[in-house]
């Protein structure tokens, strides 16, 4: 798989000293979804200004398909789109124009088929017409959307995409999102939800206080800092628990209702039958069994209060 | 290296500038043309009457000029200052600095639309006071290129206050507080050499002196200021505002943190 943006040694410090970036390292892999999290102020969005021509990097190097930001800007830029966290479009255009705008920008001519055809998925074609004031918060999203895909580019930076948007359009903004993917468009999103980072990404970057903590393989990082618990809800609590059962490391919860039993990587599928037989031979009868894994956001939190 | 001029992202923000030029019609064509006329009116017919001719044609007649030159470098002062302010204001900007542009070509998109609208309303209040008063041209080819010439300097300065102006106020200072009194002060009403001798000789620090005296040139064919210094300080005006905005964008000043 070709690599779509290289990131290497990125520091960036404000002019008040504040040391936004601190060495970030990062390579990010053709058509693959890339979530990168965080917490407030920890230089997400940063890092997408300085990749989008934004922000003055202080040093390192970043490359976009092996064309360097800096000095191949035009053939860099021209492959990356731009969905910003905040809602700002010019009021006053109509959403054709403003669509238009944005494509000729980029040094492409007006493209009629192209731009109605991303109109249409994004539900705004009947709105062409229409100046962007009118519209109402979910669909100025859209809009902005449409003017980051008009110049149908490689790479696309989704910053916040779902902030202050509808279920509907999340879950519509999910779709596309998938099916830019299918067509081997690289995707880079930030996002504070992180079940939507759970549900899209192929791969997660942690960043705080500028520095990446951690980029690994959703599932990988699911598994191997996440944890799998079967709960079994007993038809009377108990007392304690019999020493005949310590090897499985239970714990007692709910009013001595509910033994908890984790997971991992050494004990899974092998001592779960047991641990039944040995409940069972203690004569400790339960109603059901539930399992629980840890969501991407408990992972994340756990990550980011560790630091 | 990038190379390739981005002629279809100039000709975008032209475009996109001169839309807002069409949407705000009364304000930006209509309303500097009403000014022209009353000034006219008053200055020309009401009190010129009692003036009487100056460099051999009547008053009304010398301060078109003048008249002209005051709309130019108003309008293409706020255009050019309100065209990339309101962008940073609202935050588009985003959309112009992460598109494949040069600075040259983000500064010849604005400062192109701009040059164009006031260069057109200097030249719509030509044909209006040449229907109320006989005016003659005596280097047509010449008063137009200056009149574009001009234009440019002060869209590129426009340009650089709408770059560096933190607030409305800031945007309106620059004009309104110097701009104009220097044009008032510059001869637009009357020849500097009408003024007694100390105040002729400070007139000279004002620039717009060289630069209404160079446009009068023009129309009458004999200035107040020698010509080739009014052309010297025209040219260093534009040197200057060429460097400016290099040098603003090479830093990233104002635009990127």
């Amino acid at each position: 798989m070709n690599k779509s943006i290289v990131i290497s040694d990125v520091d960036k410090i404000y002019q008040n000293g504040t040391k936004a970036l601190d060495a970030i390292n990062i390579d990010i892999m053709e058509g693959e979804i890339f979530a990168l999290l965080g917490p407030n102020g920890a230089g997400k969005t940063t890092l997408i200004k300085i990749i989008c021509g934004l922000t003055n990097m202080t040093s390192g190097k970043i490359l976009i398909n092996n064309l360097d930001i800096i000095d191949d800007y035009r053939a860099a830029r021209k492959q990356i789109g731009l969905v910003p966290q905040e809602l700002d479009t010019d009021m006053f255009e109509t959403v054709w124009d403003t669509v238009t705008f944005t494509r000729g920008l980029f040094g492409l001519r007006e493209n009629k088929p192209l731009i109605k055809n991303i109109l249409n998925n994004l539900s705004l074609w009947e709105k062409r017409n229409e100046e962007i004031k009118n519209l109402s918060g979910g669909m100025k999203r859209r809009v902005l959307i449409a003017k980051a895909l008009a110049h149908e580019p490689k790479i696309l930076f989704l910053d916040e995409p779902t902030a202050g948007v509808d279920v509907e359009l999340r879950q519509d903004m999910w779709n596309l999102v998938r099916s830019y993917q299918n067509n081997n468009v690289t995707i880079i999103l930030t996002t504070h939800f992180i079940d939507e980072a759970e549900e899209l990404a192929d791969r997660v970057g942690v960043i705080d206080n500028g520095s990446l903590i951690v980029v690994k393989e959703k599932n990988e990082l699911m598994s191997s800092l996440g944890k799998k618990q079967i709960l079994f809800f007993l038809e009377e609590p108990l007392q304690f628990i019999p020493d005949s059962l310590s090897d499985f490391r239970l714990n007692l919860k709910k009013s001595n209702t509910t033994l908890e039993y984790t997971v991992t990587e050494k004990n899974e599928g092998v001592s779960v039958s047991r641990l039944i037989k040995t409940l069972d031979s203690n004569n400790i009868r339960f109603r059901k069994i539930e399992t629980v894994q840890s969501s991407l956001e408990d992972i994340f939190v756990k990550l980011v209060t560790k630091k | 290296m990038s190379t390739n001029f981005n002629s279809i992202g100039v000709f975008a923000i032209y475009k996109f500038e001169m839309s807002r030029f069409r949407r705000t019609f009364w304000q930006s064509l209509v309303t500097p043309i009403i000014t022209t006329l009353l000034f006219l009116l008053v200055f020309g017919s009401a009190i010129g009457g009692r003036v009487g001719g100056i460099g051999g044609v009547s008053y009304a007649a010398f301060i078109v000029p003048g008249l002209i030159m005051l709309t130019v470098l108003n309008e293409s002062l706020s255009n050019a200052s309100f065209g990339i302010y309101m962008p940073k204001f609202t935050g588009t900007i985003y959309e112009i600095l992460s598109a494949p542009l040069s600075p040259a070509e983000i500064v010849i998109g604005y400062v192109g639309a701009a040059v164009s609208k006031s260069v057109l309303l200097g030249l719509l209040i030509l044909v209006t006071a040449t229907t109320l008063i006989p005016i003659s041209i005596k280097h047509p080819i010449i008063m137009l290129f200056m009149l574009i010439f001009i234009a440019i300097i002060f869209s590129m300065l426009g340009f650089i206050i709408g770059l560096l102006a933190k607030s409305f106020d800031q945007l309106q200072f620059f004009p309104l507080l110097i701009v104009t009194p220097l044009t008032f002060l510059g001869g637009a009403f009357y020849a500097i050499d009408m003024l007694p001798s100390p105040w002729q000789t400070l007139s000279l620090v004002n620039p717009i002196v060289y630069l209404v005296s160079a446009f009068r040139w023009t129309f009458l064919g004999e200035s107040a200021v020698n010509i080739g210094s009014s052309l010297v300080v025209i040219s260093f005006l534009f040197i200057t505002g060429v460097i400016l905005i290099i040098s603003i964008f090479r830093t990233g000043y104002r635009i990127k943190a």
